[in-house]
């Protein structure tokens, strides 16, 4: 089968600056690719790309293909709105829009024009169920978004991405400011996400990518370094910078 | 796509109201104005002293015009400035903070108060105490002075308290640190700093006095004659215009837009002069 | 001879105290002079019933119809015109030689005496467009008058509204007039509003440049069509004021009170709002 997100040679300027290099990757159906890689080393653009959300960096540009479900995501015929629906993303700080956690999820829906109130009840609990989080939740759906925890506002994010029924789950560090129970929450769901979808998770934490990702991709400077099962990446690096990278000598 | 350049077009569209809006004022100040300046000379319209429209022929000379609005936006400025800037600084740099919190709003809300007010409160305590102690017939250059003067004082102190606040304190720790007193701080260190933002609170106060019409008409006696002390009635650009417009007719009104461009080129150059020097202070 | 640092610090401040009160006297006592003078008269007899003799004698309550229609016509036009151009600005361009022009113009228009809005409200809409003094014509110039205020408050409102929703918005795939309409909008309405809410205190207090384009007519009745020539409570008042007549004073000082009043509280209300507005991002 061919990958459902695949980069050939893939580069991004921004302003003049090369952030990725000659990305070579494929992302393989129904499995957690977790990336991995210090600060600045090009990870979240290459996430921010599959989606296109770069565009609102005005200054940025591409070489190489980046294509989704067999499609190049750069052309210019590209519907993005409906890119964006396909590949939902999980930013690292939880942003819930102000309006109320029925609201948050119903907001995809709706701009599809989706205006039955029972297909969205349906929606909003599936996709609560989804994301560990309808227990909490079913007996407020109609107050304020804002008012969660940060750890549920994350999750609010998560089931509000999955109403759009992506086909690639993008998450880019979306347990970074978050307790611990919270996050076992998120990694237990995209366990169960994994059977209908794709996940991409951009993650700081070295130990999350070890527990939550089937196979691991090693990001540096700009560059894909190298990427593998998650097991044989962690136990026996083909790099030696990803060896220093995984062992903490820098990042 | 298509539907988002059809928006964006449309909202282009809205957007060039304030331009078009600018530049149809413009043209149609300038068309119905000018060509009497021309006819009748430049020089003429301009340094002529008398302004007799509806004699046989008429005489339009606003030179008498252009010194009332200069005597009377001086004056103004000779009051307003002082204590409006006095007021600034005290609140920006010595009130306490309790004070300064209330106080600044409050006088940015007094700018909403109706000019004809200031103008009618002018009539009623300002002119008779005039004539009675000052002498002359009350009505003067010295009344439109002080109504002005106390009328620009919320859009000078406004715009000053936020130059001086936009100064970084680093700047005052700086000079207190080598032992000045807060006055020396602020007279030596914060004013010079915010000096492009304070320029530029007492132009824009300027064209405020410049451009007022009904309180100025309440108060200056509107006789056309060059003011020869500040007891001395006078009349102003503006109040030329408005005094006049509900009966002229012909080259007659030509003759008020003529006045109308007059104002116009000072209120341009006062505007662009106070834009050049904001932007030039915020650089330096 | 120098005088010591400290005596000139400490007389400095005594100075600026000084100036800051008298500043602070004179607008407050302006405001108490009017208030005083004229409230006792502003009855509910006084707002409710029609004008007589010339305005001398009988109430305000055609003046206050009229104020209203010029002043809600002004608003109908100057709001899609105004945040229009704002929503452009802010979201649908980047910072450009186009933007640049936009901006000069707004500037300049918000520096236009009103007596020269006056001038040309007259040329352009009373007499050219053959509107004559009109509630229409007055509409129109208070319009243009209110341009710049919207455009800017609306600007600061829309820029308020945090970036991370936008990217929310596009991440969930709406179109960008989806997020400018679902999000930033509903976001930026309380600082939209705030602007209207100031450029009616403004309108409200302007009477150079309605006098020449809605004319000086004191309807008997409340007007009845965009056509219809109507003072404003403004010019009103200003009328009366300047007619010498001692016996039309009364009036004139509880005109002025209900004016004076009416723009306070729309004032301190948009201010307190545009407030609480900025600090809800804070």
């Amino acid at each position: 089968m061919t990958p459902i997100v695949e980069a050939r040679q893939f580069g991004v300027q921004i302003g003049g600056n090369a952030v990725l290099r000659e990305v070579n990757l494929g992302v393989r159906r129904n499995e957690i690719l977790g990336i991995i890689g210090p600060a600045g080393s090009g990870k979240t653009t290459f996430l921010r790309c599959i989606n296109r959300l770069g565009d609102l960096e005005p200054s940025l540009s591409t070489t190489g293909t980046l294509s989704l479900d067999g499609t190049d995501v750069f052309s210019p015929g590209t519907d993005v709105a409906a890119l964006r629906r396909r590949a939902g993303m999980v930013f690292a700080v939880p942003n819930p829009l102000p309006r109320s956690i029925y609201e948050n999820i119903a907001f995809g829906p709706r701009l599809m024009g989706t205006r039955s109130r029972d297909r969205l009840d349906e929606i909003v609990e599936r996709t609560l169920r989804a994301s560990v989080l309808w227990d909490e939740v079913k007996d407020r759906l109609h107050t304020s978004g804002l008012k969660l925890s940060g750890g549920q506002q994350q999750r609010l994010c998560l089931a509000r991405t999955l109403a759009l029924e992506p086909q690639v789950l993008l998450l880019d560090e979306p347990c970074s400011g978050l307790d611990p129970i919270s996050t076992a929450k998120i990694e237990e769901a995209m366990q169960e996400l994994k059977k209908q979808l794709t996940v991409v998770l951009v993650t700081n934490n070295v130990k999350q990518a070890a527990r939550a990702s089937d196979r691991t991709a090693f990001f540096l400077m700009g560059e894909m370094v190298e990427v593998g099962d998650t097991g044989d990446l962690f136990t026996h690096p083909r790099d030696k910078r990803t060896n220093d990278y995984i062992s903490g000598r820098f990042g | 796509m298509k539907q988002d350049n059809a928006i964006r077009l449309s909202l282009l569209g809205l957007a060039m109201s304030a331009v078009t809006a600018l530049a149809v004022i413009t043209t149609f100040i300038l068309k119905e104005g000018v060509p009497v300046i021309f006819r009748y000379g430049l020089g003429a319209f301009l340094f002529g002293t008398e302004w007799k429209p509806t004699a046989e022929p008429p005489i339009f000379g606003v030179f008498a015009m252009i010194a009332g609005s200069f005597a009377v936006t001086a004056g103004a400025l000779a009051i307003g400035v002082p204590v409006g800037l006095g007021s600034a600084i005290f609140l920006s740099e010595f009130a306490p903070k309790k004070v300064a919190i209330v106080l600044k709003p409050a006088l940015e809300l007094l700018a909403g108060i109706p000019s004809v007010v200031f103008g009618f409160m002018g009539m009623l305590v300002l002119l008779p105490f005039i004539r009675v102690h000052l002498g002359g017939p009350g009505a003067s250059v010295l009344g439109g002075s002080a109504i002005l003067g106390i009328m620009i004082l919320p859009t000078v102190i406004s715009i000053s308290v936020d130059a001086l606040r936009s100064v970084p304190r680093s700047y005052r720790e700086g000079s207190f640190a080598l032992g000045a007193t807060g006055w020396q701080t602020t007279w030596r260190v914060t004013l010079p700093a915010a000096r492009g933002g304070l320029v530029a609170a007492v132009i824009l106060g300027m064209g405020r006095a410049v451009g007022e019409t009904m309180a100025v008409i309440m108060v200056t006696g509107n006789t056309v004659q060059i003011p020869h002390s500040p007891l001395s009635p006078v009349r102003t650009l503006t109040s030329n215009i408005a005094l006049e417009m509900s009966y002229a007719s012909g080259e007659h009104r030509e003759a008020l837009f003529a006045t109308g461009v007059i104002l116009f080129v000072i209120i341009m150059a006062l505007n662009t002069v106070a834009n050049t020097v904001a932007r030039l202070g915020k650089r330096a | 001879m120098r005088l010591p640092p400290r005596f000139v610090h400490v007389a400095m401040l005594g100075a600026l105290w000084t100036v800051t009160l008298v500043a602070v006297a004179a607008l407050i006592g302006i405001v108490g002079w009017v208030l005083a003078k004229g409230l006792p008269s502003v009855t509910p007899g006084f707002l409710f019933s029609m004008p007589q003799a010339s305005g001398a004698e009988g109430g305000i309550a055609s003046v206050i119809a009229g104020t209203l229609f010029i002043i809600l016509g002004a608003v109908a036009i100057a709001t899609p015109l105004g945040v229009g151009t704002a929503i452009y600005l802010v979201e649908y361009t980047r910072e450009s030689w186009v933007t640049r022009v936009i901006r000069y113009g707004a500037d300049c228009l918000a520096g236009i005496p009103s007596i020269i809005f006056g001038l040309f409200g007259y040329v352009f809409f009373v007499i050219t467009l053959g509107f004559r003094w009109s509630i229409l014509s007055g509409s129109l110039t208070l319009a243009l008058m209110s341009l710049p205020t919207i455009i800017r408050t609306a600007e600061v409102a829309l820029r308020s509204v945090p970036q991370g929703y936008r990217e929310v918005s596009y991440a969930l795939g709406s179109t960008r007039w989806q997020m400018v309409w679902r999000v930033v909008l509903p976001g930026a309405l309380p600082g939209i509003v705030t602007g209207i809410v100031l450029a009616i205190g403004r309108s409200m207090s302007e009477t150079a440049a309605v006098i020449f384009t809605a004319g000086t007519v004191l309807p008997d009745g409340i007007p009845h069509s965009l056509g219809a020539s109507s003072r404003t409570l403004a010019v009103h008042f200003y009328l009366l004021a300047t007619e010498g007549d001692p016996e039309t004073q009364h009036t004139a000082f509880a005109t002025a009170a209900f004016l004076v009043l009416a723009i306070l509280v729309i004032n301190v209300s948009a201010y307190t709002a545009m407030h609480r507005f900025l600090a809800r991002f804070r």
